[in-house]
């Protein structure tokens, strides 16, 4: 009865629970609310899952939240937010097989090649929890001004900062230009790489366990050229990064000039392996100087 | 004795608060020429056949006429600083490329009589503050950024050999004219680069006096270039392919042009724009020295300061002390020739910003708020607007919103201190703010929470070359001065 015998066969096992890969806005995982989504592949074509399509409307929803974020981040101490950003690591440690997987599935490279660069975006996260407490120091400091006053400069946050974020390295990549960003009290709202979004959706799951206050890092999956322009001009967004807008880069800086929103250019093709300097810190940073009288 | 009116405006002298004697500066040390070429690769070309007057805005006489560079000149004076960077400059050491500096900044002071007189007539700004703020200021700016030349490696920080940029192109205000130029010129050359630089149309000539200055420090062909014209030269400048780098000081509208201007282009941009500074002052402040500091805040340079205290915010249990004390103090400031040394407020710069000023003002009366200046005769001829305080002002005014750049105080009050810093950090702007209490800790809260570039702590509008200056949001990115104003000039 060969026919009973391959019924037999094809009774499931187990059925694995494929995950919904959501934005990740104001510290919840909401689905687009245009309710549209994307086919994510891998480079070989394989299908990976369906990543939701974001809106201007997600993009202006994702500004609220970092906008209601940032003066309570940037008010907690450097302390704190070194101790949060290491935090950040740990999480990233503790799923590392997950964050490999992703990696390979995004980029098509070896496992074991996978497994270094999660690494290096862990140990990314711990080298900006270091500068958190540091930057006022290097940056800042006292002016030896001609008068009977106390003169001296710090640091401070810019605000909301809309982050393009790399398209070809979706998680070393992201998490270089995102940790510089935050570290310093500002709030972001971050566009993954286009073609490779997987891999942010799961460093979302981990900053949601990491003691990072809700809004102070949104994400969006979709087509870069849908949200972009929204960001660009939104009034609310202080600063941009648009190392990852590849094309569209010249027409986001003119739009943001409208408010003179700071905008850090796309450089040459940046070594995400390298120890990064202040390059990415310095752009989104304001220099406050503060005079004090002095007198009896 | 009256107090100095201009003979033209006739009527009959009225009795003075106080006697003063006229103490005017005499004009005989400033030399100028009847008509200016440009200042390129080390020599001044003949006058162009296009030119414009500048005019003494205190009695309308002119004073020189200026050459308005065309495109080609533009060509010329950029290849110029392209030359120099390449051949001169940057080969030249920098402890050398440091003793220009300091040459020039001892050149200045030299002359710095014949500049104050020069910029109070060219300007209309009081002898007082060209001779006692711009000038000094200016000499003081060169002589520190000379220091830095041979100390880059130490500006900024993991950057062990910074490189200069290239060819600066810079576009200054009328406001500041020579002190604007040593913003822009000292720390640009300093960090090795070259410059085409274009003065303000209504307030060109210190800068050509500065091209002599250049000449008598033998400071290398090309290095510096000066190129004058009107809005049309300065956006022909900023948008030149042969520049490197942008550096505008200026309005909010216009440096918005420009950024866009830029975009995409690569060339990098500072910008220092306009504000709408909150000066706040709790009700512990000490009075009287906070008047001053209002008065100072607002009606120092006439109210053409980017970062003037044009918001007062005074604490409601002492508001109606504060206004009165205030109003008395500014009755009696002397308005008039700004080449008297007893002057406190001098000329508007030009005919069309006292329209402008004029206008704002206007509208503040048919938006409800209550004008107010004292009994001040204005000379019949130039450009006058007496001090004024509006109060009944509130944030959605437009007197409370805009910058009006001319003396022109808008009051409003606060009750709590949280207050103060919502209505402060109201505004797109974030360039200024000043704080008057005599508790620390809350000038300290306070002044944490000011979203603004420079904040004064019992004192405003105090300026010096140590100090890094520039504002937050739409008052423009990049800093002035100090070892900061270093890092716009370096390709790091």
């Amino acid at each position: 009865m060969s026919d009973h015998t391959t019924a037999q066969d094809a009774v499931p096992g187990r059925l694995p629970v494929p995950k919904t890969y959501k934005l990740y806005v104001g510290g919840a995982f909401p689905r687009s609310e245009s309710g549209r989504s994307i086919p994510v592949t891998a480079p070989d074509g394989r299908h990976l899952a369906h990543a939701a399509l974001a809106s201007r409307k997600d993009a202006r929803d994702a500004v609220v939240a970092a906008r209601a974020a940032f003066a309570p981040w940037a008010a907690r101490t450097a302390f704190n937010r070194g101790q949060i950003l290491y935090r950040i690591a740990e999480m990233m440690e503790g799923r590392r097989d997950h964050f490999a997987g992703a990696v390979v599935d995004a980029l098509g490279v070896p496992r074991p090649r996978a497994e270094e660069a999660v690494d290096a975006a862990v140990d990314r996260w711990i080298h900006y929890a270091g500068w958190t407490d540091k930057v006022a120091q290097v940056l800042g400091g006292a002016n030896p001004v001609s008068g009977p006053f106390d003169n001296a400069s710090a640091p401070e946050p810019t605000g909301v900062v809309a982050v393009f974020a790399p398209q070809d390295a979706p998680l070393l990549g992201l998490v270089s230009v995102l940790a510089p960003v935050i570290a310093t009290g500002n709030t972001a709202v971050v566009v993954a790489s286009e073609s490779a979004p997987l891999p942010a959706v799961v460093l979302a799951e981990a900053l949601a366990t990491s003691d990072l206050p809700s809004g102070v890092v949104n994400i969006l999956t979709g087509r870069t050229a849908d949200v972009a322009p929204a960001l660009a001009a939104h009034e609310d967004v202080d600063a941009l990064d648009l190392t990852g807008a590849g094309a569209l880069a010249a027409d986001l800086e003119r739009a943001a000039a409208t408010t003179l929103t700071r905008v850090l250019r796309p450089g040459p093709r940046p070594d995400w392996w390298a120890l990064p300097g202040l390059g990415r810190i310095t752009p989104f940073l304001e220099t406050k100087t503060v005079w004090q009288s002095v007198g009896r | 004795m009256p107090r100095p009116l201009s003979p033209a405006d006739g009527a009959p002298a009225r009795p003075a608060p106080l006697g003063y004697a006229p103490a005017p500066e005499s004009r005989a040390s400033v030399r100028l020429r009847p008509a200016y070429g440009l200042f390129v690769d080390g020599s001044f070309t003949e006058p162009g056949d296009a030119t414009f007057t500048s005019v003494n805005p205190a009695d309308e006489q002119p004073l020189a006429e200026v050459t308005t560079a065309t495109e080609a000149d533009l060509d010329r004076a950029v290849a110029a600083a392209r030359r120099a960077f390449d051949g001169v400059w940057s080969r030249t050491s920098p402890a050398e490329r440091g003793k220009y500096l300091y040459r020039i900044s001892r050149i200045i002071q030299d002359r710095a009589r014949e500049l104050a007189v020069l910029e109070s007539l060219d300007n209309g700004k009081p002898i007082r503050e060209s001779r006692d703020v711009d000038i000094p200021l200016a000499a003081a700016h060169f002589f520190y950024y000379a220091g830095w030349a041979d100390k880059l490696p130490f500006a900024v920080p993991g950057v062990p050999a910074p490189r200069p940029v290239g060819v600066a192109a810079q576009v200054i205000p009328w406001n500041f004219p020579l002190l604007m130029l040593a913003w822009k010129i000292a720390p640009a050359l300093a960090a090795g680069n070259t410059v085409v630089l274009k003065p303000a149309e209504t307030t060109p000539l210190t800068a050509l006096a500065f091209a002599e200055i250049c000449q008598e420090a033998q400071l290398p062909p090309g290095v510096v270039n000066i190129v004058t014209g009107a809005g049309g030269t300065g956006r022909a400048l900023v948008s030149h392919p042969g520049v490197d780098k942008v550096a505008f000081t200026g309005s909010t509208d216009v440096g918005r042009e420009i950024a866009r201007a830029v975009a995409g282009t690569g060339t990098r941009l500072t910008l220092e724009l306009g504000g709408k500074g909150a000066n706040i002052v709790y009700a512990d402040a000490a009075l009287d020295q906070a008047v001053e500091g209002i008065v100072t805040g607002i009606f120092f340079n006439q109210g053409h300061v980017c970062c003037a205290g044009s918001r007062l915010l005074v604490q409601e249990s002492v508001a109606e002390e504060v206004v009165g004390r205030l109003k008395e103090r500014v009755t009696r400031l002397r308005l008039g020739d700004p080449l008297d040394k007893n002057t406190d407020i001098g000329a508007i710069n030009s005919a069309a910003q006292l329209a402008r000023i004029q206008d704002l003002a206007r509208a503040g009366r048919e938006e409800g708020g209550e004008q107010w200046s004292p009994d001040c005769p204005l000379p019949g001829s130039g450009y006058w607007f007496a001090p004024t305080v509006f109060t009944g002002v509130t944030q959605a005014h437009r007197v409370a919103r805009e910058e009006i750049f001319g003396p022109v105080l808008s009051v409003l009050t606060f009750r709590t201190p949280e207050e103060a810093v919502a209505k402060a950090n109201n505004t797109p702007y974030g360039l200024s703010a000043g704080i008057w209490t005599q508790k620390g800790s809350r000038s300290l809260w306070t002044a944490r929470r000011l979203r603004a570039g420079v904040i004064w702590s019992n004192t405003f509008n105090t300026f010096d070359p140590a100090s890094p200056f520039g504002g937050y949001r739409e008052s423009g990115y990049g800093r002035e001065g100090g070892r900061h104003g270093l890092e716009a000039y370096l390709d790091v």
